[in-house]
C-alpha cells in the first residue's frame, strides 16, 4: 500500500470539503473493495475520506411501503434486518450471501452500489426492485445509476446517502458463487411489484454489468412459475467468459438461476 | 494428571501459543538497524534482461542499496541446484540448467527476481523496487511441458536441448511388452495430474544478519529442514561457511513441501546483510508466493492395463511428461522419478511394469515436492485405471481390486519397492462397510427422484513414507543421506530435553514426541520439551518431508531412549545394590522387582550429575543421541470411498460422504493423526474439485490470487467417517509408518471415480470444474438421447 492520509468526515458538507481540498481523494466505506485494490498497489489515493460515521447515512427505515437503507448499512446488517427481512426478503437474502462474515460486517450498500462490480450482488436487486440511489445531489433510478462495467452515474466527489426500495409483493435472488471469489458468476433477481408487473435482472454474467431479462419478464408475467423461464436464455455473445465459466455456461447458469429465484419467491 | 504415552489423545502442547497469538514466527523477530528488501521481479515469462538503471530507485528516501545478479555473481555466489542425480535411460546425466538467484541475462518464468532493494522500510523498499528500470527484450514463451517438448518450441536453457531435462525408465520393457501380446484386455486411458500451488498460511520469509567481528552469520527462516539449508547455502552456495552460519526455522505456519527448499529470496537476505552491513528482512506477500513457491504435479501420462483372460493384472505401461517449470528446484528430479514411478504397482501383484518419464523445462513456476510428492500422480493414475478397468470388464470395482491384491509379505514389486506388511483387504472392507457401499443403488434412486446424479468412486492407495535408506537412495543420485538424529538429555532435576532435526511446522511434534518419553519413564509431558529447529542447538538434521518424522525422527528418539534407559538402569541398580536386569521402569520410578526398593526417575537424574556414587567407570551425566537410519521405506495404504451428488443443472458436485480407511501401523496420538488426514483429505479433495494453477499461453499466472485459485473451504468438504487398522510396520522400533500425506494421495481418485459414476461419463479431468462437469454431463446424456 502507498502511503495516504485518512479523515473521518462528520457529515457530507464536510466530506465534500475534505474531498475538494486533497489532491487525489477517495471516498472510503467499509473498505472491501477499496483497501484491497490500494494494497496490491492498484490504486493511490492520497487522501481517504471515511463516510461511514456520517449520521444521514445510516440506518434502515421504512419508507412508502418499501425500505430507505442508509448508504453506510452493512451487509449484514441488511442480512439481519427484521424490517428487510419482512418487506423484502430476497434482499435479506441477497445480503446475507455476499462474500464471507468479515465482509459482510465491513462492507456497505453504498459502497457496492458505488462500486458496480459486474459480479456484484446488490447491482441485481436495485434494478429489479426498481430502487433509486439517493445523493448528496440527487436522486436517480437504479437503471440511470448503473452505467456499464465499474461506472455509475456518480460524480467524482458525489456520495451516495441512501437506496430507497420500493415494496414488492415477492422477491427473491438466486446466486451461482464463482467457486474462488464468491462473488456472482451468475446471480438473477427476481422481483413482482404489487401490481403484478415482473423485473428480472442479472448479476455476474454480462459483459456490461447489470442487465434486464425482458424475455423473462413478460414471461413470468403470465405464468409466475419456475417453467415460465426453463426455456429462456441470454444469448451469449454479450456475456462474460473467463477462467471460471464460459459465455455459453454463465448463459445455463441465469436460466437455473433465474428458475430457482422464481421458485424460492414463489 | 495421568502419563500420556503411546496411544493417548493428548492435546497439543503447541496449541497454547498458536491459538492466542504468542508463536514466534520469522516476521516477529526483531533485529536492532534491520532493513528491509523488496525484490524486482520479471513481468515476462521469457525475456533476456538488456538493462537493469538503479539511479531513480537509489536517490529514494531510505534507500540503502539495489543489488542485482553481476554483483551475487562477481560475489562468488553459486547457482541454486537440484540435489538428486537423475540418469536419462541412455545412461547421460540430466541436463540442468543455470538458475542465480538474481537473473541478470535471462528470466525464464513471470515474478523471477532480477534484483533487490535494501530499505529502512517495507514500504520504502517495495516504491524502490517499483522505480527500478527493467529494460527486457521479450522471448517466445512455452507453458505446457508437452508443447515445450516439439520440435521449434521455445529453448529455456541452452543446456538442456528441447528442454528435455531427463529421459528416465523403470522396469522391464521387454517383459511389459510380451504381457500387452498376451492380454485379454487392455485398458487405454491418457490421465493428467493438475498444477497446484501450496499455499501454507504463513508465507516465506527470512531475517538475515552478518556480524563482522565474529564473521558469523545467523538466518531465521521459514524452513522445514533448516541444518538442509545450512548444508546447502554453505557447501553449493558459498554464502557463508557452514560452521560460520546459524540458520533457526522457528515457528513455521505450514510446509507442505514448499518450504523445503532452498529458495532465491532467503539466500539473497543472507548475502546483503554481509554486503550492505545490516540485518535484513523479507516477508513474501501472496502475489510472490504464488509466483515464486515450488509449485506441485502437472503431469500428462499415458497408461495401459493389461490383464489375463481371469482379469488378473499382467502388465502396466506409463509413458510420463513432468513439467518441471523454468528451473530443477532442489528435489525436484526425485518426485517424477524415484517417488513416483516406484509406486504404480500400487496395491497389486503386477509382474511386469514398465514407465518412461520425460521431465521438460517450461516458463513456468518450478515445481517441486509439494504434500504427497509423486506418490499423488502415481495413485491418481492407478486407481483412475483400476476403476476404469472393472467398469470396462464388467466387475465390480472391489472385487476387481481385490482380484489383484499383494496378500503376502514381503511382496517385491518390479518397481523397487517391496513392501514389508499390509492388509488392504481389511482397510477394504472397513470402508466398504463405513461406506454402505452396497446399499448405493437405493440412494443413486432416492437421488435421483429430488433430481440428483449420484456416484460413487473407491481407492485403494499405497504409498511410500519414511524417507529413507541412506545407501539406498544414495545409489538412486540422492546428494543426501535421509537419517534422522536425536539427542535425549535428562535434566538433573529429572526433566527431560529432547533434540531433534525433525521440525515441526504444524504436526505436533512437541505433544507426539514428548509421549514417547512419557511412555518409557512414566513421566508427565509438563516434564518434557522438544527442542528443534535450530542449528545451534540441534547438531544435525535432515527434517520434515514425506511423512518422515513418525518413521524416522521418533525411531532416532527411541535409540537415544534405549541408551538413556540403559545407563538410568545402570545408575539404580549401583545405588540399590541390585543386578542392573532386575529394574523395572513404572510410573516415574526405577524399582526393584520383588522388592519395595525403588528410586524416583529424579533421584537417578541427579545422582548421575552429582557423580557422588556412580558405578566404576561410569562417565557423570544422563545424555545420550543417536542417529537412525531406516532399512526401508514404510508403506502407508488403505481404501477412501467418496460419494457424491452432482446437480445436472450446474454441474455442481457435492461431496455427500467420504470414508478413509487407513492402515499408518502405530498410532501414537489418534488426535494428531485424524488432524492429518483431515487436512490431506481437504488438500486432495481441493485438487480434484477446486485448485488449478492456470497460465495462458504468455506463461502469466492466471491464479495467482484467492480471487482465482480456489482453495477448499470448510463448507466445501463433508464431515469425515475415519478409522485406522494397524498392521505393524516391521522395519522400526515402533512400527509406525506415517500419515502426514495419506489423505492427498488417497483422496483425488476417489472423487474423480465418484464424479464419472453419476455422470456416467469418464472423460473428466481434474479439477472437476463446474462447468466441465456439466458440459460432460450435457455430452454424454445427448448422446444417449440419439
Ligand atoms: C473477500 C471478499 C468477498 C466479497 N464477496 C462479494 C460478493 O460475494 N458479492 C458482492 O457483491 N461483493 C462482494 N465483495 C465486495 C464487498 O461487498 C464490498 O463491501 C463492496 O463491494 C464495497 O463496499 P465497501 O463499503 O467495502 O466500499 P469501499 O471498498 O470502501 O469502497 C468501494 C468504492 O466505493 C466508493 N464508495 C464507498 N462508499 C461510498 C459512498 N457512500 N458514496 C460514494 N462512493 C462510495 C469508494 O470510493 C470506492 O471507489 C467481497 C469483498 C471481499 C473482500
Amino acid at each position: 500500500m502507498y502511503e495516504t492520509n485518512y479523515h473521518k468526515a462528520g457529515s457530507t458538507a464536510e466530506a465534500g470539503d475534505l474531498i475538494s481540498k486533497s489532491d487525489d481523494a477517495k471516498i472510503l466505506g467499509g473498505g472491501q473493495t477499496l483497501l484491497p485494490t490500494m494494497k496490491q498497489r492498484l490504486a493511490a489515493p492520497s487522501d481517504l475520506v471515511d463516510v461511514t460515521g456520517i449520521p444521514e447515512l445510516q440506518g434502515i427505515s421504512e419508507s412508502g411501503g418499501g425500505v430507505s437503507i442508509g448508504a453506510a448499512t452493512t451487509h449484514s446488517e441488511v442480512a439481519s434486518s427484521d424490517l428487510v427481512k419482512q418487506k423484502l426478503p430476497g434482499l435479506a437474502a441477497l445480503a446475507s450471501g455476499i462474500g464471507d462474515p468479515a465482509v459482510r460486517h465491513m462492507g456497505t450498500i453504498g459502497g457496492s452500489v458505488a462500486n458496480n462490480d459486474p459480479a456484484a450482488d446488490y447491482p441485481a436487486a436495485l434494478v429489479a426492485l426498481g430502487a433509486s440511489v439517493v445523493t448528496n445531489k440527487r436522486e436517480l433510478g437504479a437503471e440511470d445509476f448503473f452505467t456499464g462495467l465499474f461506472e455509475t452515474a456518480l460524480d467524482e466527489d458525489e456520495i451516495v446517502v441512501s437506496v430507497n426500495f420500493p415494496g414488492a409483493a415477492a422477491s427473491a435472488y438466486s446466486k451461482y458463487p464463482n467457486p474462488a471469489s464468491r462473488y456472482a458468476m451468475a446471480g438473477v433477481f427476481v422481483a413482482k411489484s404489487s401490481d403484478g408487473s415482473v423485473k428480472v435482472a442479472v448479476t455476474g454474467a454480462g459483459q456490461d454489468g447489470v442487465f434486464r431479462m425482458g424475455e423473462m419478464e413478460t414471461a413470468l408475467g403470465g405464468n409466475w412459475s419456475p417453467d415460465a423461464v426453463a426455456g429462456i436464455a441470454p444469448a451469449a455473445d454479450g456475456l462474460l467468459s473467463d477462467l471460471h465459466g464460459s459465455a455459453a455456461y454463465r448463459s445455463n447458469l441465469v436460466t437455473v438461476m433465474a428458475k430457482r429465484a422464481v421458485a424460492a419467491a414463489s | 494428571m495421568a502419563v500420556e504415552g503411546i496411544g493417548a489423545r493428548a492435546l497439543r502442547k503447541e496449541d497454547k501459543r498458536f491459538i492466542t497469538g504468542k508463536g514466534q514466527y520469522t516476521d516477529d523477530m526483531v533485529m536492532p538497524g534491520m532493513g528491509f528488501a523488496a525484490f524486482v521481479r520479471s513481468p515476462h515469462a521469457h525475456a533476456k534482461v538488456t538493462s537493469i538503471d538503479s539511479t531513480a530507485a537509489l536517490t529514494m528516501p531510505g534507500v540503502d542499496a539495489v543489488l542485482t545478479g553481476d554483483q551475487l555473481v562477481g560475489d562468488g555466489i553459486g547457482n541454486l541446484i537440484c540435489g538428486w542425480m537423475i540418469h536419462s535411460k541412455d545412461g547421460s546425466p540430466m541436463n540442468m540448467g543455470g538458475w542465480r538467484a538474481l537473473e541478470p541475462e535471462i528470466v525464464r518464468h513471470v515474478g523471477q527476481a532480477v534484483a533487490v532493494v535494501i530499505a529502512d522500510t517495507q514500504a520504502q523498499a517495495r516504491d524502490a523496487a517499483d522505480a527500478v528500470e527493467v529494460e527486457y527484450e521479450e522471448l517466445p514463451a512455452v507453458v505446457d511441458s508437452v508443447a515445450a517438448l516439439q520440435p521449434g518450441a521455445p529453448q529455456l536453457h541452452p543446456e538442456a536441448a528441447g528442454n528435455l531435462i531427463f529421459d528416465w525408465e523403470i522396469g522391464d520393457e521387454a517383459a511389459v511388452n510380451d504381457a500387452f501380446e498376451k492380454a485379454a484386455h487392455v485398458t487405454r486411458m491418457e490421465i493428467s495430474n493438475n498444477r497446484l500451488v501450496p499455499n501454507p498460511m504463513e508465507p516465506r520469509a527470512a531475517l538475515a544478519s552478518y556480524n563482522d567481528a565474529e564473521e558469523h552469520h545467523t538466518l531465521y527462516t521459514t524452513s522445514q529442514n533448516p541444518h538442509v539449508a545450512r548444508l546447502v547455502l554453505s557447501a553449493f552456495y558459498a554464502v557463508a561457511p557452514e560452521h560460520k552460519l546459524r540458520v533457526i526455522a522457528p515457528d513455521v505456519g505450514g510446509g507442505f513441501g514448499s518450504k523445503i527448499y532452498i529458495y532465491p529470496e532467503e539466500m539473497v537476505c543472507l548475502w546483503a546483510s554481509k554486503r550492505v552491513g545490516r540485518p535484513v528482512k523479507w516477508v513474501s506477500d501472496r502475489t510472490e508466493a504464488f509466483l515464486t513457491d515450488a509449485h506441485g504435479r502437472d503431469h500428462k501420462s499415458e497408461a495401459e492395463l493389461a490383464l489375463d483372460a481371469d482379469n488378473k493384472i499382467i502388465g502396466f505401461r506409463v509413458k510420463t511428461v513432468a513439467n518441471i517449470g523454468a528451473y530443477m528446484s532442489l528435489f525436484s528430479s526425485a518426485v517424477p522419478t524415484y517417488l513416483y514411478a516406484t509406486l504404480l504397482s500400487g496395491q497389486y501383484d503386477i509382474p511386469a511394469i514398465h514407465a518412461n518419464v520425460k521431465t521438460v523445462y517450461t516458463n513456468t513456476t518450478p515445481v517441486d515436492a509439494y504434500r504427497g510428492a509423486g506418490r499423488p500422480e502415481a495413485t491418481y493414475l492407478v486407481e483412475r485405471m483400476m476403476e476404469t478397468t472393472a467398469r470396462e470388464i464388467g466387475l465390480s470395482p472391489a472385487e476387481f481390486r481385490r482380484k489383484n491384491f499383494v496378500r503376502s509379505f514381503p511382496h517385491q514389486t518390479p518397481v523397487i519397492m517391496c513392501y514389508d506388511a499390509g492388509d488392504y483387504d481389511a482397510t477394504l472392507d472397513a470402508a466398504m462397510k463405513a461406506a454402505d457401499y452396497d446399499g448405493i443403488a437405493a440412494r443413486k434412486a432416492e437421488a435421483a427422484s429430488r433430481g440428483k446424479l449420484r456416484g460413487i468412486g473407491m481407492s485403494c492407495y499405497i504409498e511410500a513414507c519414511g524417507i529413507a535408506p541412506s545407501a539406498a537412495v544414495g545409489s538412486l543420485g540422492a546428494g543426501v543421506g535421509l537419517w534422522e538424529s536425536a539427542e535425549v538429555r535428562v535434566n538433573p532435576v529429572g526433566t527431560v530435553e529432547v533434540l531433534t532435526g525433525s521440525h515441526s511446522h504444524g504436526q505436533g511434534h512437541e505433544t507426539t514426541f514428548a509421549q514417547l518419553i512419557c511412555e518409557r519413564f512414566g513421566l508427565d509431558s509438563d516434564s518434557v520439551a522438544i527442542v528443534h529447529g535450530d542449528t545451534d542447538k540441534v547438531q544435525f538434521g535432515m527434517g520434515t518431508y514425506g511423512s518422515r518424522s513418525g518413521a524416522v525422527g521418533m525411531s532416532a528418539i527411541v535409540k537415544a531412549l534405549d541408551k538413556v534407559e540403559a545407563k538410568a538402569k545402570k545408575i539404580a541398580a549401583h545405588l540399590m545394590e541390585a543386578s542392573e536386569g532386575d529394574i523395572q521402569i513404572e510410573g516415574g520410578e526405577l524399582k526393584v522387582a520383588g522388592t519395595d526398593k525403588k528410586l524416583n526417575f529424579s533421584e537417578v537424574a541427579l545422582a548421575a550429575y552429582t557423580a557422588h556414587n556412580l558405578p566404576e567407570g561410569m562417565e557423570p551425566g544422563l545424555k545420550e543421541g543417536a542417529f537412525y537410519d531406516p532399512t526401508n521405506f514404510t508403506f502407508p495404504s488403505g481404501t477412501y470411498i467418496c460419494e457424491v451428488e452432482v446437480d445436472p443443472e450446474t454441474g455442481t458436485t457435492e461431496i455427500v460422504s467420504f470414508v478413509a480407511a487407513d492402515d499408518f501401523g502405530k498410532v501414537i496420538n489418534p488426535m494428531i493423526v485424524e488432524g492429518q488426514v483431515h487436512g490431506g483429505l481437504v488438500q486432495g479433495i481441493g485438487q480434484a474439485l477446486l485448485e488449478n494453477a492456470a497460465y495462458d499461453e504468455n506463461g502469466q499466472l492466471l491464479t495467482a490470487s484467492y480471487m482465482d485459485y480456489t482453495m477448499p473451504r470448510a463448507d466445501d468438504v463433508p464431515s469425515f467417517n475415519l478409522s485406522t487398522h494397524e498392521t505393524l510396520c516391521p522395519g522400526n522400533p515402533l512400527g509406525m509408518k506415517g500419515c502426514g500425506e495419506a489423505g492427498a494421495i488417497g483422496s483425488p481418485p476417489a472423487v474423480i471415480n465418484a464424479i464419472t459414476d453419476a455422470i456416467g461419463n469418464n472423460a473428466l479431468t481434474m479439477p472437476a470444474a463446474a462447468e466441465k462437469v456439466w458440459s460432460l454431463y450435457q455430452s454424454g446424456s445427448k448422446e444417449a438421447a440419439e
